[in-house]
């Protein structure tokens, strides 16, 4: 990280800080890109104003929605929480960086094969959220309704049924309420 | 947004340094609740330390075979951890049932315990607030306060903590240990939220400069079985309206070690004493469990709208008993 002064007009401190603003490197879907932003920018801003990355969407701002959710680290998160300047070093996949070439991601082709949008607003996320999800059933995360294991935890992935998708998928809304088709979608590509 | 400088210290004593020249600074965990505050201009820090990448991020045995958990291990990956699984089920029950998979990926330790309310009127800078600014009121008491506090609140704050992982941790007798400009030390969680008494703005006992650098489970006890429930307005992603985490040990069809903490209730997570008192050493039977948790919910004092926590905060801690001595001691 490079900091450069800013607008510095932060409290009367007795060590000096450094600038409110920085340049540093984002690793976005497999590229490096260097990047000079204002410490406020997150992640979703970033993509989408600064990258001429559009696919993540602004639905609440909050955390609260999942239209903004990208893979860090290939674990799902909500890119609005999180500031740009904080996931340098972090590699970052957005809904543009799933497919390989022409050939779709599983999860985007089960979407369009399953019809599983209306407005396609809350997709991009809904997309990344599965497929993180997927990888997070797989290393054999629990889910609030895996059954609980009183004395011994069950070895290996995770099984997906429609309730475990729909409770592991609830961080997504749909104001159109495509939800059946979503879980479809998904139980079609989940093991 | 106040524009804000960064740093990203590569040590906790590098962290804490920091922390201790700048009076205005916050560190950032998993950015989950700082962030929103800072963008709906509640919080301003002039400097964020970054302490996510800090090497606190290991779940590990203790000597005497509790656990010892780092400040930055992420929710998700704390409740998946198979000794939280099998010995501590309550915990990793209560981070499951909280927010929602991309949260919980970021959300730190840390960070979870030091989230803040969710009071309306607390994430509105445009209205009064005692525990935002001190002295201007607690418009909570006669406004929207159905999903507020029953037990412990006061004439300034009726605010709830919103941490379903903090009310496991006070069952399962947690303690927190904190690295600040002063030293180290240890804090039991229990003790570690405050009620809010005449100064609301402090949630916790945490000093400035202080990180929260782990949590240190003690071992189960031997025979103690676990869980959480909650009940919230919709079946996921949903702050809880009463929780309850419950530890039992039954010998014999009567109670030998029983632990109880409800959440969504009050200002921090709230221990059920004269419950566990009246549980210890009384058959295992739901006439207890119900004279139990009268004993503990005769003190709520309920505001207009928000009665019906009590009967749903019973109900539930009554049902977690029953269900937990079903799976102690198997019928034969
Ligand atoms: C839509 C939504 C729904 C949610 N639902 C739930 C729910 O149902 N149940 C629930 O329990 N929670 C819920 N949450 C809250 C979530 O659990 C918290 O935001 C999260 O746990 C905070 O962790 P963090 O690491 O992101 O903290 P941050 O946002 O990084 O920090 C929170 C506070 O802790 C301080 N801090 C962070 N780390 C440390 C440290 N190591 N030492 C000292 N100070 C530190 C920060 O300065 C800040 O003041 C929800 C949140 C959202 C946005
Ligand atoms: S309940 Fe507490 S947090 Fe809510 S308005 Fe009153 S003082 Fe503020
Ligand atoms: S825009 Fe990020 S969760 Fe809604
Ligand atoms: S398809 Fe319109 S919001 Fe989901």
């Amino acid at each position: 990280m490079d900091p450069t002064p800013g607008n510095d007009d932060a409290d009367a401190a007795q060590v000096p800080l450094p600038g409110t603003r920085s340049t540093f490197s984002l690793d976005i879907n497999g590229t490096a890109r260097t990047v000079t932003l204002d410490h406020r920018t997150t992640v979703l801003d970033a993509l989408r104003e600064h990258l001429g990355l559009t696919g993540a969407k602004k639905g609440c701002d909050h955390g609260q929605c999942g239209a903004c959710t990208v893979l860090v680290d290939g674990r799902r998160a909500n890119s609005c929480l999180l500031f740009a300047v904080a996931q340098e070093g972090a590699r970052i996949t957005t809904v543009e960086g799933l497919a390989d070439g022409d050939r779709l991601h599983p999860v985007q082709a089960a979407f369009l094969e399953r019809d599983a949008l209306q407005c396609g607003y809350c997709t991009p996320g809904q997309i990344c959220s599965a497929v993180g999800m997927l990888g997070e059933a797989a290393d054999g995360f629990p889910s609030h309704v895996t059954p609980p294991t009183a004395t011994t935890v069950p070895e290996g992935p995770a099984a997906l049924g429609a309730e475990e998708i729909r409770e592991r998928m609830s961080g997504n809304l749909c104001r159109c309420g495509a939800y059946p088709h979503i879980v479809r979608a998904i139980e079609d590509v989940a093991p | 947004m106040k524009p804000f400088s960064y740093l990203r210290p590569r040590s906790v004593a590098e962290a804490v340094r920091a922390g201790a020249g700048h009076p205005g600074a916050r560190f950032l965990g998993g950015g989950t609740n700082l962030v929103d505050l800072m963008k709906l201009g509640v919080e301003s820090p002039g400097l964020l330390i970054d302490v996510s990448r800090l090497p606190l991020d290991r779940v590990t045995r203790t000597d005497d075979g509790g656990l010892r958990i780092g400040a930055t291990v992420r929710n998700s990956d704390l409740a998946a951890h198979p000794g939280v699984r099998s010995d501590y089920p309550a915990l990793s029950q209560a981070l499951l049932a909280g927010a929602s998979g991309q949260l919980r990926n970021t959300a730190t330790t840390g960070g979870n315990l030091l989230q803040r309310t969710r009071c309306p009127y607390f994430q509105d800078v445009s209205k009064p607030c005692n525990k935002r600014l001190p002295g201007s009121g607690c418009p909570a008491r006669e406004g929207a306060h159905r999903d507020l506090a029953v037990l412990g609140h006061s004439q300034d704050c009726v605010a709830t903590n919103p941490s379903d992982m903090a009310v496991a941790l006070a069952a399962l007798d947690a303690t927190v240990r904190l690295h600040g400009p002063e030293g180290e030390r240890a804090v039991p969680l229990t003790g570690f939220h405050r009620l809010p008494g005449d100064n609301p703005d402090q949630d916790t006992v945490i000093r400035p400069g202080e990180l929260i650098t782990e949590v240190v489970l003690p071992p189960r006890p031997d025979g103690a079985v676990s869980l959480y429930r909650k009940a919230r307005d919709r079946a996921s992603y949903a702050f809880a309206l009463a929780s309850v985490a419950a530890v039992l040990t039954v010998r014999d069809g009567r109670v030998q070690h029983a632990a109880l903490a409800f959440g969504g209730l009050a200002h921090r997570p709230w221990r059920a004493r004269a419950a566990e008192d009246v549980l210890r050493g009384a058959p295992a039977t739901d006439e207890t469990f119900a004279r139990a948790v009268d004993a503990e919910l005769e003190a709520a004092v309920p505001l207009r709208d928000n009665g019906f926590k009590v009967t749903l905060a019973r109900n539930l801690a009554i049902g977690a008993l029953a269900g937990l001595t079903a799976r102690a001691a198997p019928p034969r």
